[in-house]
């Protein structure tokens, strides 16, 4: 079973639905209990970083994500909940996250030239570093959908794919059994569902 | 790089597509779900529904077709039609839709655009425009074009971006039906006053119209049609191959 935490962040109609497409059993859920039990767990979010690392903190969501990560379970934060993984974020004052990537979040426009329009929003070739398993059934170069104003900073280490909008952006990143995409798989067609197949697939590292 | 987008509009009139479409292979062509993933596998970047129906009946059966379509097809959806509330707002997001396009409920109520980019997110919000010359200015026309509102349209945009739209769609009704392409006068005038994504609307009638809007204004960053596609005069992935041809990134 893979638990999708439901922290009252972001619209989750999406991304139940693309899993269900691929068969997988998926549950919402915001109950610690149950992310415990569930095989893998997806963390998404959509809108400010503050108050979704709130909630996981205040709910102790946070400490259970934490816990089940150091365990060996696959972990995949999507846009938001990508960026919740890191240490931390500058989108409006210093915000800490989970701690699970190394990096800080960053607004797109210290990196990007002026020209260009924010947030970076449409459809983005994928360019990989490494051969990370959640990228298994794609190719060099395949769309992506992205939506996002910020981006992840100083997480060279955990870098697995960029994406170029006037400067190489981070378009996902892997740290062990911890994973994080900047875009939407659940919106990407059919190579976001490809990358949901391959996350569900992962074996659980057994300690 | 990312890509000039290519967008499909499905109108649904009590939960079917209106304006009859002729496509080989698809068994029930006014299907909404049908023809959105129809499109969807032939290269569509996102797609556009938009609810014509004026009865309660029509807009609980679009919500449950928006469902369906949404649990099929896994790209981007803007809902537009009948939104003049957060309700509405919350009805369409709740069943499946990433952007919800505002049109009349905004001119009705302007702090529409503002509530609801509070709410979630100016990514989600997409100012849509009916605009026409009228007296050497751009006009806003509401109700389908129909009612001149007497309000200039770069200001109406302007102030549209400026309370939290994160996309214009500006229909010109000058070229809509037309079909000898877009409205670039327009187009620029509006790309050049505003820095979100514009999407252009009304007036494609073949694959070389997208080439020209994407060549004469880069800024632009997604065409929009609805009839040219349905009747397979233009296919979109034969258009999105021509586009490549010519130097623009498309997603292939």
């Amino acid at each position: 079973m893979v638990a999708i935490v439901d922290y009252g962040v972001g619209n989750l109609f999406s991304l139940v639905s693309s899993l269900r497409a691929l068969g997988v059993d998926a549950v919402v859920s915001g109950d610690k209990e149950t992310l415990i039990r569930a095989e893998k767990i997806i963390l998404p979010g959509v809108g400010a970083f503050g108050d979704a690392a709130e909630k996981l903190f205040s709910s102790g969501l946070a400490e259970t994500l934490q816990a089940e990560a150091k365990k060996g379970k696959p972990l995949l934060g999507i846009c938001l909940g990508m960026q919740l993984l890191f240490d931390r974020s500058y989108e409006y004052g210093e915000h800490k996250g989970l701690g699970l990537i190394e990096g800080s979040i960053r607004p797109i426009e210290e990196v990007i030239p002026s020209s260009l329009k924010i947030p970076h929003i449409g459809w983005n070739a994928l360019h990989f570093k490494g051969n990370s398993p959640i990228f298994k059934y794609l190719k060099e170069g395949d769309y992506v959908y992205f939506v996002h104003s910020y981006y992840g900073a100083g997480c060279e280490k955990s870098v697995i794919a960029t994406a170029e909008y006037g400067a190489f952006l981070t378009a996902a990143v892997q740290n062990g059994n911890v994973y994080g995409c900047q875009f939407h798989p659940e919106k990407s067609g059919e190579v976001g569902l490809k990358i949901l197949k391959a996350f569900c697939e992962l074996e659980e590292k057994k300690e | 790089m990312i890509t000039k987008r290519i967008i499909p509009c499905l109108d649904v009139k009590n939960g079917r597509v209106v304006k009859g479409v002729n496509f080989q292979g698809l068994s029930d062509v006014s299907s909404p779900v049908e023809l959105g993933k129809y499109y969807g596998e032939r290269g569509a970047d996102e797609l556009v529904f938009y609810d014509i129906t004026a009865s309660a009946e029509g807009r609980a059966l679009f919500t449950d077709i928006l469902k369906e379509v949404a649990s099929t097809i896994f790209i981007p959806l803007t809902v537009g039609g009948g939104i003049n509330t957060l309700n509405d707002f919350d009805r369409v997001l709740k069943c499946g839709a990433d952007k919800v396009s505002v049109n009349s409920g905004a001119i009705k109520d302007p702090n529409l655009i503002y509530e609801a980019a509070k709410r979630y997110g100016d990514q989600c919000v997409v100012l849509s425009v009916d605009a026409k010359r009228v007296n050497g200015e751009f006009r806003v026309f509401a109700k389908g074009g129909r009612e001149d509102t007497g309000m200039n349209a770069l200001e109406w945009i302007k102030r549209g971006v400026d309370n939290g739209a994160g996309e214009i769609v500006l229909n010109s009704i000058d070229t809509d039906g037309v079909k000898g392409g877009f409205d670039l006068a327009m187009l620029g005038a509006v790309t050049r006053l505003v820095s979100v994504p514009v999407i252009a609307s009304g007036g494609a009638g073949r694959a070389e119209d997208f080439v020209t809007l994407f060549k004469e204004l880069p800024k632009v960053d997604a065409g929009l049609a609805a009839s040219i596609f349905h009747f397979g005069e233009v296919k979109i992935e034969e258009l999105k191959k021509i586009l490549k041809e010519n130097g623009i990134s498309v997603r292939l």
